[in-house]
């Protein structure tokens, strides 16, 4: 029993059909409780009144870009070491997710800045890395579509993927060097275990944070699943021609 | 590996069009700045180091697509790959081809254009130095955009959207280097950050590049 039977995509897309429903499930019941908790029964902030409560959609989202962009890396490094095809269209798959993710944060950071920072944009570190992992994402997936032979499309997006991971990091860092930020630091350093955010705030956040990523695991799942069947029907018209 | 150098350089001078043309653009944006933000010295100055920077990557941009394109039309791009030397001297050479033909040259005319733009004259060393040794990260990181989008039919604008947040960091530590400079402070951080980019980009692009054209040759 090894993971790599999954590789297998009858076997992949018989375990996971049936998982999705409950992933999905599970995540809209966290994001539903962790979002009614976090919007109606928290106190408002005290300096930040009631945007705070963006915090649940902002956090869970960013978090949710970063970790999208790294499981494509893994994939992709799966894909180019051991060639299973379903992880390079898992890869694939978790892109647009990643993408939406980034626009989400983006967005509801905005919304966020606007009252808190007077300013919708500002051209701070962490704003400014975001934006160009969303150009990252925007790349990759252009990179997918442009290539018609889907083994050549899988690796050279996977080349790129391991390339732009390490200029995403080193732009991260220059961004950094560049300009003073406006953006405060994480609130929930996972190394140091301490907190800057109360408990009242926390623990719906934390409800948040599990159901966004259920959601994405399912959204990717669910799009894997589709890609490997979308594989199937193309191959199967190449065969009746 | 030199005879390649060569024949990369000879072709770019004789064939028209790749070697002067970067230039030109180079120096037609420089132009076009005062037109569109007015001719103020004080603004121009300002706002000096980061336009030379800019522009000169736009350009370098301009002439990625020549990199690879035409070998591969030819036919000569598959000689290459099956010749005794490896595909990632090949990948090393293109890129140092193409930063003598671009970067090289941009880099002695980029002072002239500080001029233009009403540079401090304190930045004109930093200038130089940050865009001599960052236009070869320029070209190495094109080269490997060009390797990846070398069989997509009409792969400019592709090349462009995969090419240019690459080019993020290295604008950032190039555009502020000369900043420091002008403002009369100590470039040589972002400086010596340039020069890490150029190095370790030439010492890995060149098999991540040379990955690239085997799996489009394939």
């Amino acid at each position: 029993m090894s993971i790599w039977e999954y590789a297998n995509p009858k076997k992949f897309i018989a375990t996971t059909t049936p998982l999705v429903p409950w992933v999905m499930g599970i995540s809209i019941s966290c994001l539903v409780v962790g979002l009614v908790w976090g919007f109606f029964f928290t106190p408002d902030d005290f300096r930040q009144g009631s945007t705070v409560k963006i915090i649940y959609l902002h956090v869970p989202a960013a978090l949710m870009a970063i970790n999208a962009w790294f499981m494509m890396l893994i994939a992709s490094l799966i894909w180019l070491v051991r060639r299973h095809h379903v992880s390079a269209l898992a890869a694939r798959a978790a892109a647009p997710i990643g993408m939406v993710m980034t626009v989400i944060a983006l967005i509801t950071g905005a919304i966020w800045g606007q009252p808190m920072w007077g300013t919708w944009w500002a051209w701070d570190p962490r704003l400014t890395s975001f934006l160009i992992l969303f150009l990252f994402y925007l790349g990759y997936m252009a990179l997918w579509e442009a290539i018609e032979d889907s083994d050549t499309a899988a690796d050279l997006t996977s080349v790129l993927c391991l390339v732009g991971s390490v200029f995403a990091v080193l732009s991260r860092y220059a961004v950094q060097f560049w300009n003073q930020g406006l953006h405060q630091g994480t609130s929930v350093p996972v190394a140091t275990g301490e907190r800057s955010v109360s408990d009242v705030f926390f623990v719906p956040l934390l409800v948040c944070m599990v159901g966004f990523g259920l959601l994405f695991l399912a959204l990717v799942l669910m799009r894997t699943a589709t890609e490997v069947r979308a594989r199937r029907i193309k191959a199967l018209e190449a065969r009746m021609r | 590996m030199i005879a390649l150098l060569k024949r990369d350089l000879v072709l770019a001078v004789r064939a028209g069009g790749g070697f002067g043309l970067g230039l030109s653009f180079f120096l037609i944006v420089i132009v076009l700045v005062p037109f569109g933000v007015g001719p103020e010295a004080e603004i121009l100055t300002r706002i000096a180091p980061g336009i030379v920077w800019v522009a000169a990557l736009l350009a370098a941009l301009l002439s990625l697509d020549r990199i690879f394109a035409l070998d591969f039309e030819d036919g000569s791009l598959p000689l290459l790959a099956t010749s005794p030397l490896p595909m990632e001297g090949v990948t090393l050479i293109k890129g140092i081809a193409h930063w003598i033909t671009t970067g090289l040259p941009l880099t002695l005319v980029a002072p002239v254009l500080g001029f233009l733009l009403h540079l401090e004259p304190s930045a004109f060393g930093w200038l130089l130095a940050s865009l001599a040794l960052g236009t070869p990260a320029l070209s190495m990181i094109g080269t490997f955009g060009a390797a990846l989008t070398v069989g997509v039919r009409r792969g400019g604008l592709l090349m462009s959207l995969l090419v240019l947040p690459l080019y993020v960091p290295t604008l950032i530590f190039g555009a502020e280097a000369v900043a420091r400079g002008a403002a009369g402070l100590d470039g040589l951080t972002p400086l010596l950050m340039v020069a890490v980019i150029t190095l370790a980009s030439f010492a890995l692009l060149p098999f991540a590049a040379s990955a690239a054209l085997k799996i489009n040759l394939r």
